[in-house]
């Protein structure tokens, strides 16, 4: 089994102008209008879809980060159930038991996840494909091990985990709740990053980063150093799904080691391959598929919600095979064809 | 079109203020959240699907009870609605249910919720929300802390009081054995060593062998293999129904006759034992504070007549020889008495009230003898087991019950 | 050193259902250039149909062989009903559809048989052998899997059909211009695999005991057996598989301190570490890749 090329679509609305400004865009227009909505949305939602908001914001923020190693760098990953673990036990450790306030604990649990997925992607340089995938499915099933371990159980809080105490807003903003504050600082952080995210693939690093997908030995003739490209997409895709893990240990209020099983590893998978490969939009609704559902399925049937499950997400694979994003492209192509061809019908 | 009367407008005031503090004064009716005249809504949560599903007869069996005690009339004139969600025992979706449960659909309590993770991920919340978490259905010893989590309370005899149990039967019978424990290796295993180890006091060292287990793992033998090389001769084992019974057939292939001692996990006739093999479970030892439903001896008991009958009415395709099933209807019955002790004053401050006030309850399959009873300072409503011996066919209680008394 | 010498035999009593199920991970991925994650929920449902058989009445054997029969037949409807619409999508959208049957087959199992533990019956008695160091069962299990090696081998590289099937796998567009039916290859290639899980789930249920999620750990092992021995070659599986057992079993027992709570970790570990060194397993053939 290989990545081939033309399995991952591939995101050709990638602009090359080099340096030019770029005009406002209808797709332009919907970001803007998607942005204003979101932060608008506590006004009229309850705690609760707040609180289901941000763990979706959160979700689409991890799937991210497996969408910048998988999706644009063709290295398969099975693992980021780990990072997304080290992430939320980095930040809850910090502030159980050294009371370093939340803010800090994000960059912390990042810093710490880009090590770590640095020193991982050297070994990983080696494998390919499916060995990788046995490679990343160790550590993915090494983590709650290692959680677990009794040696470490005065920092990790062994098999109980650890409650994290949910920060409260700021005085100066005392009239919103914890909620609706933990739904305003992942937003936040998650526009950030993906703004980072869509910068960074737009970039020359971007595009060595999918050369080396597309075409790894070309790209090492064209001069582009593959190990390091390589292993700093592992580190900054374990950033990602790290930061998306301390964020999900602030708004869950606990970590232990059950939430962060190889079924995690497979949901953002399935998230990923929902959202659209390579689209980085596409992860968030990702998120949004990965958190609804499961709870859809359950409410259908409860003995049986795991085959309900599975016959939805075979549904979605067999309409939509490229992905939420790709169907969306694919849509919007058969559109302008329409729109150019108007006498024909829009039949070549 | 209802009439407004007197009745009704003090019906509907509270259920309409259900998202503030709900009324609580010395009227004689007072409805908490979720409560009407006509119909209380509870909920709960539990692993329908994932690695841990083989535990889902435990909400199964409650969503059934509720059906039935539905169609007995419901409980002092009034429906339960019953919602139970899945939550794939995993902590952060048992957050998002019980957020759902507590903040949509406006639920009363939270009734036995399943698992120490999902439960301990919960437990801050349902503590400063003031929403009852009645009877959770797990074995942690934590859960009995009426000063510190007021709105928690505990239901079964705790796994580190078993674990005491174990201690001090063996150190009644081989005080100078050599000790291996079989455990898993998550919250209940390790609490079931700690209770062991905590039994033994300063004769700890009795312990030679710590083996665990992942669910994952195929088969525990490589384990039974290493405690009969190493000279163990107590075999304390721990293990769920597929693993305890591995080893007690791997036992009897390497013809190794330690003195087995069982725990309640994994000591059920029909999901444990023959698959085993019955002649491989004899002289095992074991506690138990229900009632094996595969057991032969409990054929012609009363409680266990009702629950066959509850089964066969009500979940007919469900496999009886899963203590599941047994337990989820004991935790239903538990809560119908909360509630039918709260009478028409049910709010939230009641609950917990009546809760805490149970005097020699008993439900159809607990054993003989065994009560709940729990009080302001004492959360843990089953204390006591008794010990059995396996002959072969069936299992002999023996000895007076026993209380490990920890937490 | 009697310890090492029961562990090692444990090891390879275990190391046994592991191979089982690294040939069939081998051989589907062989027919079809694809690792089925679904394959071990396969195994798990059809077993539960012989179990379902026996409990009926039906004599072992027939129950047997009707059996592999029935998850032949599946395993070629599964390949035209579900994979079939999805071939030509991106390979990661064709693992979700194996994490879907995966999800599917385990929720219907549990469904419908419950969850509690099964005894299964074997055909090969329990007398132990070797001075009780392995059993009559364990020894019937390694035979079982050599022979079904051997069969493999003989098919894929003796026979015109099992020619056919290498070359659909290996270039589907060349294949086709020699008049092989890649279709139909494909879905032979799955209804074999289907057929391979069912006589592995038979012979594993006896050791574990079953129930749905009795393949989930084996699966896990025996996929990194497979990958371990390369999954170019069925032998390397098989070789890997019981590789895995004994790697798993002394890294439990003689490492000390982290060996026993991290056993899966270290036995994981080191099979990255050889493919660290040989990157595409013990045995696997190199796969130049042109430019």
């Amino acid at each position: 089994m290989t990545l081939r090329e033309d399995d991952i679509a591939v995101s050709a609305a990638v602009p090359i102008q080099r340096g030019a400004r770029m005009r406002p865009t209808p797709r332009h227009a919907v970001i803007a209008g998607f942005v204003v909505i979101a932060f608008a949305v506590p006004l009229i939602a309850s705690s609760f879809v707040m609180f289901q908001l941000s763990e979706v914001l959160i979700y689409g923020l991890a799937i991210l980060g497996l969408n910048l190693l998988t999706g644009f760098n063709g290295q398969f990953s099975l693992g980021h159930s780990a990072f997304y673990g080290l992430g939320a036990y980095t930040a809850a450790i910090l502030m159980h038991n050294y009371e370093i306030n939340y803010l800090w604990t994000l960059p912390a649990a990042g810093i710490v996840c880009f090590v770590v997925g640095f020193l991982f992607g050297l070994p990983a340089l080696r494998l390919q494909n499916l060995y990788l995938a046995l490679a990343t499915f160790a550590l993915a099933t090494a983590m709650p091990q290692i959680l677990k371990f009794h040696a470490l159980e005065n920092w990790t809080g062994g098999v109980q985990g650890l409650v994290v105490d949910q920060p409260d807003p700021p005085d100066f903003l005392s009239m919103i709740d914890g909620d609706q504050w933990l739904y305003y600082v992942t937003l936040v952080v998650v526009l950030l990053m993906f703004a980072a995210a869509a910068t960074l693939v737009r970039s020359r690093t971007g595009r060595a980063v999918m050369a080396i997908r597309d075409n790894p030995i070309a790209a090492a003739a064209m001069g582009i150093n593959v190990s390091l490209y390589k292993t700093l997409t592992f580190g900054v895709s374990a950033l990602y799904t790290g930061v998306a893990g301390a964020l999900s240990a602030l708004v869950v209020a606990f970590v232990a080691p059950d939430s962060f099983t190889i079924f995690l590893s497979i949901s953002l998978l399935v998230g990923l391959v929902i959202g659209g490969v390579g689209s980085i939009p596409g992860c968030l609704f990702g998120g949004l598929f990965m958190l609804y559902v499961p709870n859809i399925a359950n409410s259908l049937s409860n003995g049986l919600a795991g085959a309900i499950y599975g016959v939805i997400l075979l549904i979605v694979i067999f309409v939509m095979p490229a992905g939420a994003a790709g169907f969306v492209r694919a849509a919007s192509a058969q559109l302008s064809r329409w729109r150019q061809n108007p006498a024909e019908g829009g039949h070549r | 079109m209802k009439q407004f009367t007197r009745r009704t407008i003090l019906a509907a005031a509270p259920a309409a203020l259900a998202l503030s503090v709900p009324f609580v004064s010395a009227r004689a009716k007072d409805y908490g959240p979720g409560v009407t005249d006509k119909e209380i809504k509870i909920g709960n949560t539990g692993p329908y699907s994932g690695p841990a599903s083989g535990y889902s007869p435990v909400p199964k069996s409650q969503v059934a009870y509720w059906k039935m005690v539905n169609e007995q009339g419901g409980i002092n004139g009034r429906m339960i609605n019953f919602i139970s969600y899945d939550d794939a025992y995993t902590p952060p979706k048992t957050v998002e249910m019980v957020r759902k449960l507590v903040e949509d659909d406006k639920v009363l309590l939270v009734a036995s919720p399943l698992g120490t993770p999902t439960n301990s991920a919960i437990w801050h919340y349902m503590n400063e929300k003031k929403v009852p978490q009645l009877f959770v259905a797990t074995g942690a010893t934590k859960w009995d802390d009426p000063k510190g989590h007021p709105w928690t309370i505990g239901w079964q005899p705790n796994y580190q009081s078993e674990g005491r149990i174990y201690a001090s039967y063996i150190l009644k019978e081989k005080p100078g054995g050599k000790i291996g424990v079989l455990y898993q290796n998550d919250d209940f295993g390790k609490d079931y060593l700690k209770g062991v180890k905590d039994g033994l006091g300063d004769k700890a060292s009795m312990v030679i062998v710590e083996a665990s287990y992942e669910t994952t793992d195929p088969t525990v033998d490589s384990q039974v293999v290493d405690m009969k090389a190493k000279g163990v001769d107590v075999f304390v084992n721990c293990g769920i129904p597929k693993f305890a019974a591995q080893a007690i057939r791997k036992a009897a292939e390497i013809e190794w006759k330690p003195l087995h001692v069982l725990s309640s996990i994994g000591n059920s006739v029909g999901a444990t034992l023959k698959p085993a093999g019955l002649d491989n479970a004899k002289d095992l030892v074991s506690d138990f504070y229900l009632k094996d439903a595969t057991d032969p001896k409990w054929k012609d008991d009363e409680g266990y007549k009702w629950w066959s009958a509850f089964m066969d009415k009500y979940i007919p395709d469900g496999d009886k020889t899963d203590a599941g099933y047994v337990a989820g209807s004991s935790l239903a019955a538990m809560t119908a008495q909360v509630l039918k002790q709260c009478g028409d004053n049910l709010t939230r401050d009641n609950v917990m009230k009546q809760a805490a006030n149970l005097h020699d309850v008993m439900v159809p399959m607990l054993l003989p003898g065994i009560k709940a009873n729990t009080s302001p300072t004492d959360f843990a409503p089953l204390k006591q087991v008794q010990m059995a011996k396996f002959d072969g066919q069936r299992w002999n209680l023996f000895g007076d019950l026993l209380t490990g008394a920890v937490g | 050193m009697e310890l090492l010498l029961q562990q090692v035999m444990a090891g390879l009593a275990n190391g046994a259902i592991y191979a089982c199920v690294a040939l069939a991970v081998v051989m589907i991925y062989q027919a079809i250039d694809h690792l089925n994650f679904a394959q071990g929920e396969m195994a798990m449902f059809s077993t539960f149909i012989a179990w379902q058989l026996i409990t009926w009445g039906v004599p072992y054997w027939v129950a047997f062989a009707i059996t592999v029969v029935l998850s032949f037949i599946a395993g070629v409807l599964i390949d035209r009903v579900l994979f079939r619409p999805v071939q030509n999508a991106p390979i990661l959208s064709q693992i979700v559809a194996f994490i879907a049957l995966f999800s599917i087959l385990n929720s219907s199992a549990g469904q419908i048989w419950d969850y509690t533990i099964k005894s299964f019956p074997t055909p090969f008695g329990t007398a132990p052998l070797l001075g009780s160091m392995v059993d009559a069962h364990e020894a019937g299990m390694i035979g079982v899997t050599l022979l079904l090696l051997g069969f493999l081998y003989a098919f894929f590289r003796g026979t015109r059909l099992g020619l056919a099937m290498r070359a659909a796998a290996a270039n589907p567009v060349s294949a086709r211009l020699v008049g092989i039916r890649v279709g139909w290859m494909t879905a032979l290639g799955w209804g074999m695999a289907a057929a391979l899980g069912a006589i592995a789930g038979i012979l594993i249920a006896p050791v574990v005991f079953l129930e749905p999620n009795m393949m989930i750990g084996v699966l896990l092992y025996g996929f990194a057996g497979a990958v371990l021995g390369g999954l170019t070659s069925p032998g390397g599986a098989v070789v890997g598989g019981f590789a895995v057992g004994v790697l798993e079993n002394l890294a439990g027992t003689f490492i000390p301190y982290v060996g026993r709570e991290l056993k899966l970790t270290l036995a994981l570990i080191m099979i990255v570490i050889v493919l660290m060194f040989r990157p595409n397993g013990l045995f696997g053939r190199i796969v130049v890749s042109r430019v």
